[in-house]
């Protein structure tokens, strides 16, 4: 029974990191972008078309630290501590990122700045994500349930690596995004831009993947060994052909199709991260079950996540809904 | 001196720079929801246009407070893991569910139902529009339930067990690990603080614009509304206040020794010590200005009841007696002066000189800032006064962080103090220029407009647009 609990728990912020990363990834993927786009409406849109939901999304980063802190008590302080300075610098970048939505609005004398503190903001927080991926995927030193490494153990070529290419393709992200939620030059300057990044992160992802296998032997083994081979191989041949298909409904026009499948890549390569960790939550040092919460724990919140979950996807389905169509500098209009 | 500033030490002050910071703006959240929460009831009760006109000068102020409520907060949810792992370990199982439940339950329904607040009038009419600001009222409060619930069980823990990893875990029912001993006053006496804070906030910005234009009816609005919280809230503070004492006294006595200045005890009566200079290398209160028997009659409601003092307890168990005692009294003054402008206001309420008596105003534009002042001196007493534990006396502050090298603390420390007081320092004078205009009649909604070229969109013309859409009747 305990067993089947840390699976679902496990499952559980899995799912909480995935949404986090696409609906933050949007957002951050504009600020990314943001210097690109001209001075006035352009950056006023693109700001509008998530300033209703940015703090929605980045809830689910709350609940992926909460959730991991409750959940796997013991993953949450080993990981944290152990990537301490990407993780301060990822929290101070989000304060940056996270006042500019209000603050650019009200001091038009500095709105350059503010907007120099959303763009960097976001950029700074997408790439410290990917630099604490790679560093989580190459592996932390624990003795006796404590890190035992130094403060610049993270740095790596590695993480770098993975730092830039979750920045590349949150970029992607939130280029799509601006195809669906905006007309004319601002739309057209979007969708050249998707077009660019989608073939960097398509780069990105072969580059981290060949990485991946080459760090451990393990993660080897994971992906080629006969006869596992045959039941993981869909993954990647799945993303080739999300990237074709990608790529013709860019070419034709679509809207809504290139957000879709640029999720349905993040969604693969999310899967392929599953299958690179499992059974670990620290690859190679500590499994789901060794840093799982007490039954009790996982069952007093597994109630409340049941009941209440399902309400949050309602009513965040709901403000979306509101907030459905195209935007403009003015903000959303019915 | 230098090894003053270890690793922990250092954590400490980042965990309490971090968090205190942080806390200022659920302060001022939890109480500003609902003061729009009843803006808007009593505008769509009465159709008054100064209701609507005072909502959407607030909830600017509201959306700012908000956003950086957000961001310090997320910094809080990671620090139990950067700097408090081993705390985060062998705590996890019992404070993890209780913030997740945090998340599901409160941060969700806030952030969930705050866009269509701040942006949402036009798009989808009055009444859902009204239930959109009552979810972000409610889970302002849900969160303060759950926030304090974990904090208080770390004051009196209860209802847990341990198991082999030594992890605190449940021991049966979660219902006396949530409802510990001291949650029901702390929680209590922490939300009437946030009305409080807000309260004084709005009177203070009403005060102002009567002090400039005594006639503005909507700063007479707002000032009248602030003074009978003042009124109201303040004298039932001082008696919840007491009573979260007296429960102090019962479960946390070594923090009442603290708070009092009792390094001695009182066989036959304690004096209550007004002022003073703690002293603990001597361990006696310098200078002091004492009333004889005092400190039992309100303890113990008995002159002559016996109370221990600080020379019960061992040395190594001491909180830091100075930090507490001033903190506690700061509080305690600001406490009274709010009390204070309460009745007075009271007084020229009931005279008909609300609006003119302008040494009421100056008082009340002075007592701005005492309700976050008090929430802060407050929080630093039940804080400071736990330590040297985390988990009081089970978990030691010293045994709870993480394995972290000196200068890696030192320099997160440096650059949080440098960029909350750079970026919180900006977003307060944003909310001061802000409080610093006059609230008009038929103010604008809170749309993210640039500030453009007079002529292009007028205010007024938004304002119109929104009553077209159903957003109300015009005076």
């Amino acid at each position: 029974m305990n067993t089947d609990l840390t699976m679902i728990w496990a499952f559980i912020i899995f799912l909480a990191v995935f949404i986090y990363v696409v609906l933050d990834g949007f957002d951050l993927g504009i600020g990314i972008l943001f210097h690109r786009f001209k001075v006035g409406h352009d950056r006023d849109t693109a700001m509008n078309s998530v300033a209703p939901v940015w703090d929605g999304n980045e809830t689910w980063l709350v609940l992926g630290g909460g959730g991991l802190l409750a959940a796997f008590p013991l993953a949450y302080g080993l990981i944290f501590s152990a990537l301490y300075a990407p993780l301060i610098a990822m929290l101070l970048a989000l304060v940056f990122r996270g006042v500019a939505f209000e603050f650019r609005w009200r001091d038009s004398g500095h709105r350059r700045f503010w907007d120099l503190s959303f763009s960097g903001g976001s950029l700074l927080a997408a790439v410290s994500q990917g630099v604490m991926l790679g560093a989580l995927l190459q592996g932390i030193a624990i003795s006796d349930r404590a890190y035992a490494g130094g403060w610049w153990d993270w740095l790596t070529p590695f993480s770098i690596i993975t730092g830039v290419s979750v920045a590349i393709a949150y970029a992607l992200l939130g280029a799509t995004w601006l195809v669906l939620k905006t007309e004319g030059a601002l739309q057209k300057q979007a969708r050249n831009m998707a077009w660019w990044l989608g073939c960097a992160t398509l780069v990105a992802i072969g580059v981290v993947s060949v990485g991946t296998l080459f760090l451990s032997e393990a993660y080897f083994a994971k992906w080629l060994a006969w006869p596992r081979v045959l039941w993981v191989a869909p993954v990647p041949l799945l993303v080739a052909l999300s990237s074709l298909a990608f790529a013709r409904s860019l070419r034709s026009g679509h809207e809504l199709a290139p957000f879709l499948l640029t999720l349905s890549v993040f969604l693969l390569c999310f899967v392929g991260l599953g299958i690179s960790v499992f059974p670990d939550v620290i690859p190679g040092a500590v499994t789901l079950w060794a840093a799982a919460t007490d039954h009790s724990s996982q069952v007093f919140m597994l109630w409340g996540t049941a009941i209440v979950l399902p309400m949050i996807l309602a009513y965040t389905g709901w403000s979306y809904w509101v907030f459905r169509g195209k935007v403009d500098a003015h903000g959303y209009h019915s | 001196m230098f090894e003053f500033f270890d690793a922990l030490m250092l954590a400490r002050v980042q965990f309490a720079f971090t968090v205190s910071f942080h806390f200022l703006f659920p302060a001022i959240t939890i109480g500003l929801a609902s003061y729009l929460a009843v803006l808007e009831g009593l505008w769509l009760k009465t159709g008054c246009d100064d209701y609507m006109s005072l909502y959407r000068y607030w909830i600017r102020i509201f959306a700012l407070v908000f956003g950086m409520g957000v961001v310090s907060g997320i910094v809080m949810s990671y620090q139990f893991g950067t700097n408090w792992s081993v705390f985060s370990d062998r705590a996890g199982p019992i404070i993890g569910p209780l913030m997740a439940y945090e998340v599901l339950t409160a941060f969700f329904l806030e952030a969930g139902f705050l866009g269509v607040m701040l942006f949402g009038m036009s798009r989808v009419g009055k009444g859902l529009h009204f239930t959109a600001t009552l979810m972000v009222a409610l889970g302002t409060f849900v969160s303060a339930f759950w926030i304090l619930s974990v904090n208080s069980w770390m004051q009196t823990p209860a209802g847990y067990a341990m198991n082999a990893d030594d992890q605190f875990i449940a021991a049966g029912s979660w219902l006396p690990i949530i409802f510990n001993p001291s949650f029901p006053y702390r929680l209590a006496h922490t939300l009437l603080a946030a009305y409080l804070t807000t309260a004084f906030l709005v009177g203070a910005v009403g005060a102002w614009h009567l002090l400039k234009d005594r006639a503005n009816p909507r700063a007479r609005l707002m000032f009248s509304m602030a003074m009978w919280m003042a009124t109201i809230v303040a004298p039932m503070q001082i008696v919840v206040g007491d009573l979260h004492g007296l429960n102090t006294l019962e479960h946390q006595p070594i923090k009442v020794m603290a708070m009092e200045g009792h390094y001695q005890s009182h066989p036959d009566g304690a004096p209550l010590i007004v002022f003073g200079i703690p002293n603990s290398a001597e361990q006696r209160v310098d200078y002091a200005i004492q009333i004889p028997k005092l400190s039992s009659l309100i303890l113990k409601h008995d002159l002559n009841a016996p109370l221990d003092g600080l020379d019960t307890v061992p040395s190594v168990d001491h909180p830091p007696v100075g930090v507490v005692f001033w903190s506690f009294r700061i509080m305690i003054a600001l406490g009274l002066l709010m009390a204070g402008l309460g009745a007075l206001s009271l007084f020229a309420r009931v005279r008909g000189k609300l609006y003119e008596w302008r040494p009421l105003h100056r008082f009340a534009l002075m007592m701005g800032p005492s309700g976050l002042i008090a929430v802060l001196a407050g929080w630093i007493t039940t804080e400071v006064g736990r330590q040297p534990w985390t988990i009081q006396g089970l978990m030691r502050t010293a045994e709870s962080a993480s394995p972290l090298a000196a200068p890696a603390v030192a320099a997160s420390l440096v650059a949080f103090v440098l960029v909350y007081f750079a970026v919180f320092g900006a977003g307060v004078l944003y909310i001061m220029k802000l409080m610093a205009k006059p609230p008009m009649p038929h103010e604008p909604e809170p749309n993210n407009v640039p500030e453009r070229a007079a002529g292009t969109t007028p205010a007024a013309a938004i304002w119109t647009e929104t009553l077209a859409s159903g957003g109300g009747s015009n005076a």
